[in-house]
């Protein structure tokens, strides 16, 4: 069952007549804008249940109508412009935000062949060779209106919000795209819909476990939400890039956000939780991926991301940059790498010599996620007992010489000898210069 | 005009107007912002002559990651700098047109030449590769195997190079989360240091804080200001009212 090939046919694609692609484009416009809404209710109402609130409740039932009337609350806003902003990037940043993250859903099958108004035609708006690919690159664009912003407000905390960002998304954007490549080598595809079909005999969280928890950590990063949202940490930049918006620009910013977290989840449904087919017990249906009902499971999915993001804020703290930063470039990217290695081995046993390589791939995935964990582990023991190591020395070493005297860095007087680098395991004394440190060899005392 | 021509004119504009821009624009950040803009149209032109895999890798790479770092650096460098305009190596203007001026030739030239022959077409160059993502990938990892693996290693030289270079030796080593709070608790201040200056009066940093008993904090000063001579004098507003 394992052997089914992208079976999709990119052929069903661009041949619908205009008013059809005119009713798809208006139906996810308004689809994203309906799931924004809906995102920001339910992650308000969400978020105060964990929190033991209550949660907004008066406007419409069950306070449905809140965001609606928030948004025209902002629009409504005296939209105030900084002197020092730069006029024309800065209007342009939150345009830029908010359009990327509305372009995205475009390559997003929504569910298999229907027929509209007599015309039969797949539930996505078009679909070519390499969609997911375009999927990240409107992503990588849509970083500008997060950077621009931070830049043209003239102001230091957008500023170091709008750096933090593009650092941000430059290292998880790897992770991501690594993360991506085994889905690639699995589906044979590119594209969007031939994942999907390739899927059918087995979804691909089953199969690239690895690649589903580097995608769904690097995701949270990429739509800078809790608990990776240092762009815009209240607590250290105020607001973060968009601290000098207001009114319908900062509605923008915040309709990019919800946009691009409704994207990234029905990404990840796409690519490993099988798209628009039905799960399991539904699945025995012969009706369930058949028709429109495909939406639905296909939504169903989408929220269930949606609630992870949520349950998420309501859970951890935010990270400090410096872990944040480690734990891309340090874990999630070498694992991904790993990981590539190993599924591209299996595929090649398959392809080479017919291999029935599935049970090799799950075990070297259990060891590749055992592995993690316990490096993991050994690590944090091992900073322990180093960290009380280097405490004592540093303590040793204050005594007798404080590089920092007085607040600038100092030379040792006569007498004094430097504390040991930690890595050359050079030491200075007085006569040694601070540029020559690095040539002064073990044990040299001049 | 078919499609495909509109795209051209349209896109091809464009991205000769990002060039433009990007040369003349006075502020770093613009001129970044304006070659972005040209690779995204250069990326459609792409999509449009039948390479999507090309335009999209276009986008990634050019525009999400090397513009991104260009804009990442030029941000660090400073909001507001601008280049100066002064030539500072003799000559440098002469010798650029003349290069520019040659580089335009072989481009020239080397046009006129392919367009003399009529062209061979995609199908021809996909053929034997099954598409055009096959054909690149083909290439790179077939044909130019070892000229690629050369760069791959000439940049992570250069990443390594880089790295070396922007290496840091600390004096002392970082003081852990754990040590930090370990010192505050069983210091004087479990609280943040109060901050400099007097709250509508004098905010400036070398101003030492009043407390609320009306003496003044020297911790509340950065080490650099606690010098001799160095700190301003704390003025209470019973005093500053006589």
């Amino acid at each position: 069952m394992f052997h089914a090939e992208a079976q999709g046919d990119l052929g069903i694609f661009g041949n619908d007549p205009g008013a059809i692609i005119a009713v798809k484009v208006l139906g996810i416009f308004v689809i994203m804008v309906l799931m924004t809404l809906l995102t920001i209710w339910a992650e308000r109402r969400v978020v105060g249940r964990m929190q033991m609130r209550i949660g907004p409740n008066r406007v419409g039932p069950f306070g449905l109508l809140q965001s609606l009337m928030d948004g025209i609350k902002l629009a409504l806003k005296e939209e105030i412009i900084p002197k020092g902003a730069h006029l024309a990037v800065y209007i342009i940043a939150p345009v830029i935000a908010a359009t990327t993250a509305f372009l995205t859903f475009a390559v997003i099958p929504l569910g298999p062949e229907v027929s509209i108004f007599g015309t039969v035609t797949p539930l996505q708006l078009t679909d070519f060779p390499v969609s997911v690919l375009y999927i990240l690159a409107v992503a990588s664009v849509g970083i500008y209106g997060i950077v621009l912003a931070g830049w043209s407000s003239g102001s230091i905390y957008p500023l170091l919000g709008g750096l933090r960002s593009s650092a941000q998304m430059i290292s998880y954007e790897i992770a991501m795209g690594l993360s991506f490549v085994a889905v690639f080598i699995y589906a044979q595809s590119m594209s969007t819909s031939q994942i999907v079909a390739a899927q059918e005999p087995m979804w691909y969280i089953v199969l690239l476990l690895p690649s589903f928890i580097i995608y769904t950590t690097a995701m949270v990063g990429e739509t800078n939400r809790a608990p990776f949202d240092l762009p815009e940490a209240e607590g250290e930049l105020v607001g973060g890039f968009h601290t000098e918006y207001s009114s319908l620009k900062f509605a923008l910013f915040f309709l990019a956000e919800y946009v691009n977290m409704v994207t990234v989840s029905a990404l990840a449904t796409t690519l490993f939780l099988g798209g628009w087919r039905a799960p399991w017990p539904i699945s025995l249906w012969d009706q369930a991926n058949v028709g429109w009902w495909p939406m639905l499971w296909f939504f169903g999915k989408v929220f269930a991301f949606i609630f992870v993001f949520i349950w998420l804020r309501g859970t951890l703290p935010r990270l400090r940059y410096d872990q944040f930063m480690k734990f891309g470039w340090k874990v999630l990217i070498p694992v991904s790498i790993a990981w590539i290695l190993i599924v591209a081995i299996a595929r090649y046993l398959r392809n080479a010599g017919g291999l029935e390589s599935r049970n090799l791939l799950f075990v070297a995935s259990a060891v590749l996620i055992v592995f993690v964990l316990v490096s993991y582990t050994l690590d944090l023991r091992r900073k322990k007992s180093d960290e009380i190591e280097e405490q004592r020395v540093a303590l040793e070493a204050e005594k007798d010489f404080d590089p920092f005297v007085g607040g600038f860095p100092v030379p040792p007087m006569p007498g004094q000898v430097a504390q040991p680098s930690r890595r050359t395991k050079a030491t200075i004394s007085s006569g040694a210069s601070p540029a020559i440190i690095s040539e002064t060899t073990e044990g040299t005392n001049v | 005009m078919n499609g495909e021509s509109v795209v051209f004119w349209v896109s091809g504009t464009f991205a000769v107007v990002g060039a433009l821009g990007m040369v003349v624009s006075k502020k770093a950040v613009h001129s970044a912002l304006w070659v972005a803009f040209a690779m995204i149209n250069i990326a459609v032109l792409y999509f449009a002559l039948e390479a999507p895999f090309l335009g999209t890798t276009q986008i990634i790479v050019y525009t999400g990651a090397i513009m991104m770092l260009f804009l990442f650096v030029l941000m660090i460098v400073g909001v507001d700098s601008s280049d100066s305009l002064l030539e500072t190596i003799k000559g440098q203007r002469l010798l650029a047109g003349l290069f520019s001026l040659t580089f335009g030739g072989v481009i020239v030239a080397s046009i006129s030449s392919t367009l003399a022959s009529p062209s061979a077409g995609l199908a021809y160059a996909n053929a034997g590769y099954g598409g055009h993502m096959q054909a690149i990938a083909g290439l790179i990892f077939g044909t130019y195997l070892f000229a690629f693996e050369a760069l791959s290693a000439l940049l992570i030289t250069a990443a390594l190079g880089a790295m070396v270079l922007a290496h840091n030796e600390r004096w002392i080593p970082r003081k852990t989360q754990d040590q930090m709070q370990r010192e505050r608790t069983l210091s004087n201040h479990v609280t943040p240091l109060p901050a400099p200056g007097v709250l509508a009066r004098n905010n400036s940093v070398d101003t030492p804080a009043l407390l609320p008993d009306g003496s003044t904090s020297i911790d509340s000063l950065p080490n650099a200001f606690r010098g001799e001579g160095q700190v301003s004098k704390t003025t209470s507003i019973e005093e500053a009212g006589k």
